[in-house]
């Protein structure tokens, strides 16, 4: 689904490398997780392959079904089945939630020559993944993120996700700023989207997320490279020992 | 006081070449004392204060500069709104287009045939909230409007009237140069809803003054046409008695020279003023929000809103003033003014006052210029959404606050599709 090869990206402003030869492939149906310390390039990661200005790739690629995702705007990749859950979600002002993912869902389907979706039908389908994750109507129709606590910031990014379907889900530190029960919430909602279509590539910090959305696979990076990966264990072998000796054994 | 020398020259030179309508005693009375006014203020010039962000001389220097006239692609504003329709082609009344002015709870009557008759309402009023307006600031092109003024409507609202009365501004003629001068009587318990829309002509000098009496209402909502070439000057002058409410919106889309006052004072407690303005420039595009608010009585509300969107070289201007005097107590007076500027030529400038004379009030002022939140329109994006479409979502909520100062929805829905078109003929 997800295939990034010898990834090499640099800050635009600071003249720096952050990534410096990423090899990851994600397949369909399958979970991913990046851990890592601050700073090792786990966001850069998630900002470059959704197309956020600022980074420069050097060298190496990004795919997306076989497809070329470097070349492409932030909405191509989106339409194209790309999705990134925010790890701080953007308040938006004026702009109503409602408006917001009726807009955003009908500009993908647009883009990929699909029919719009109906005001009635898209209020049903709002409804019913709203319930999931206890989303109520007052936080529907207020403006995106606006006054929403972290919790509230983040079961909406899991919405959009619900109701976008998007093929490949990156979700950065989706469990920072939650508490167990949040947390709880967010995962059930995530586990819900698992599908053999579907591939996830989970960055966090921690490994108590992971108790929720258990992967399939492990990296760990550091200073801008996959230093290693295994299964589930590796994440329980983080959260016993720290970063500190997983790192010093992988040179 | 003395006019200094070089604009007591160029004052003279002007009015030399005004000649005053005809009418009844009391206008010709009403209108030379509005002349002498101008003479006494002098024309507006650079170097004065009040027009240090805008240049005057083209707003009524003879002849009026061109306009091409603008043939628009989409159906006039409020055209789904049942209204009493009257209208104006380059200044002129088309008795033909126009409605009749019959309806129950309101008396409507042109300007030119009250100012014709040897005794109507319209001498209390006409030229008398503009008048009074100079202790605080010289507005010699209201002076000017009342002085020179051929047609206009002149209401009474006794009741309250089903339709919203719609003044429509039609321009036919690229040298076209209109003066018109509305009053609006609004009796106690009374309610209206004015409409205006169209540019009216190359050049237009419009004046209303509305006299809103004790716990009555006005509302008023305009658009002033999409012509780009076209200027105008107008001023709104409004006398607020005890309980009664005044609510005015203006949309301006294009127009190289826009200069829009409102002037409005309490006289009466407990009453509730709100300004509010959209205005989106592309381009040739100068426009001057000027406001004044004069609280002389207790627990009343004034509310500013303006919002400018610019691009490519546009301008715009705010000056806004809330004057409270000693005695006005328990004020709640609020203004703010934005420009969300779309590129780096665009420019803003904004002079906010409030001069305070009661020691129990609660004003607020605050005026910001910036850039699309480059944050929001990437989560946008990152959602599929064009970047285009992404950009116009945030620009209507940057507008949204001044919006929603429009009451009726039906009204505000049409605006609202104005601003959407506008954007997306804009899009990159």
């Amino acid at each position: 689904m997800l295939e990034i090869k010898n990834l090499h990206v640099r800050l635009e402003e600071e003249d720096k490398e952050i990534l410096k030869g990423v090899d990851l492939t994600v397949e369909a149906g399958k979970v991913h997780a990046i851990m890592g310390p601050n700073g090792s390039g786990k966001s850069t990661l998630s900002y470059v392959l959704s197309g956020r200005d600022g980074y420069e790739v050097t060298a190496g690629s990004a795919t997306l079904a076989g497809e070329d995702l470097l070349e492409q705007e932030p909405e191509e990749r989106a339409a194209a089945g790309l999705f990134l859950a925010f790890q701080y979600p953007v308040e938006i002002p004026g702009v109503g939630n409602m408006t917001f993912l009726r807009t955003a869902l009908n500009a993908q389907r647009k883009a990929r020559g699909e029919p719009e979706v109906s005001a009635g039908d898209f209020l049903k389908l709002v409804r019913e993944k709203a319930k999931t994750l206890k989303i109520d109507a007052e936080m529907l129709k207020r403006p995106v993120n606006v006054g929403f606590s972290g919790g509230e910031k983040k079961r909406n990014e899991i919405l959009q996700m619900a109701i976008l379907e998007p093929r490949m889900c990156i979700l950065d530190e989706t469990d920072s700023g939650l508490d167990v029960d949040a947390m709880k919430l967010v995962a059930d909602g995530v586990n819900a989207l698992r599908d053999e279509g579907r591939g996830f590539l989970v960055i966090t910090h921690y490994q108590r997320l992971l108790d929720h959305i258990v992967p399939d696979v492990v990296h760990i990076m550091a200073a801008g490279r996959i230093v290693k990966t295994g299964g589930p264990e590796l994440a329980l072998e983080v959260e016993k020992n720290g970063y500190h000796d997983l790192l010093a054994e992988a040179g | 006081m003395a006019l200094p020398k070089a604009k007591q020259d160029a004052t003279e030179a002007f009015l030399a070449q005004v000649t005053l309508p005809e009418g009844a005693a009391w206008a010709s009375a009403a209108r030379k004392a509005a002349l002498e006014r101008l003479r006494d203020m002098g024309v507006p010039v650079r170097r004065d204060e009040y027009w240090r962000f805008t240049r005057p001389e083209t707003l009524f220097e003879r002849p009026a500069p061109e306009a091409e006239v603008f043939v628009a692609d989409e159906e006039p504003v409020f055209g789904a709104i049942d209204r009493l329709k009257l209208v104006f082609v380059d200044g002129v009344f088309d008795a033909e287009a126009s409605d009749d002015p019959a309806m129950d709870g309101v008396e409507i009557t042109r300007l030119s045939q009250a100012a014709a008759a040897d005794i109507h309402w319209a001498r209390e009023l006409y030229g008398v909230l503009e008048a009074r307006s100079h202790a605080d600031v010289p507005r010699p092109l209201a002076a000017l409007n009342s002085a020179t003024a051929t047609d206009g409507v002149v209401i009474r609202v006794t009741g309250k009237p089903v339709r919203p009365i719609s003044l429509i501004y039609l321009h036919g003629d690229r040298t076209s140069d209109a003066v018109l001068h509305h009053l609006v009587r609004v009796e106690p318990g009374a309610e209206v809803t004015l409409l205006e829309n169209g540019p009216a002509a190359a050049r237009f000098n419009k004046c209303i003054e509305v006299d809103v009496a004790e716990g009555a209402s006005f509302n008023h909502v305009r658009a002033q046409g999409r012509d780009h070439e076209r200027r105008a000057v107008t001023h709104m002058f409004a006398r607020l008695a005890a309980r009664s409410v005044y609510k005015s919106f203006t949309l301006t889309a294009n127009g190289v020279l826009t200069r829009n006052e409102a002037i409005v004072e309490f006289t009466g407690d407990d009453a509730v003023a709100h300004v509010a303005g959209a205005a989106m420039g592309h381009g040739a595009f100068h426009h001057d929000d000027t406001v004044f608010v004069t609280h002389a009585a207790e627990r009343c509300e004034s509310r500013q809103v303006f919002k400018k969107v610019l691009r490519n070289g546009a301008v715009g201007v705010f000056q806004g003033k809330i004057l409270v005097k000693s005695g006005a107590q328990k004020t709640d007076g609020y203004q703010i003014s934005q420009a969300l500027l779309l590129d780096d030529e665009s420019e803003f400038s904004a002079k906010p006052e409030l001069e305070i004379y009661a020691d129990d009030v609660k004003c607020s002022h605050g005026s910001t210029t910036g850039a699309i939140d480059e944050t929001a329109l990437f989560y946008l994006r990152s959602r599929g959404v064009p970047r285009g479409e992404a950009q116009d979502l945030l620009v209507l909520a940057f507008l949204a606050e001044a919006i929603e100062e429009i009451e009726d929805p039906d009204i505000a829905a049409d605006i609202l599709s104005r601003l959407e078109s506008w954007l997306a003929r804009r899009r990159d």
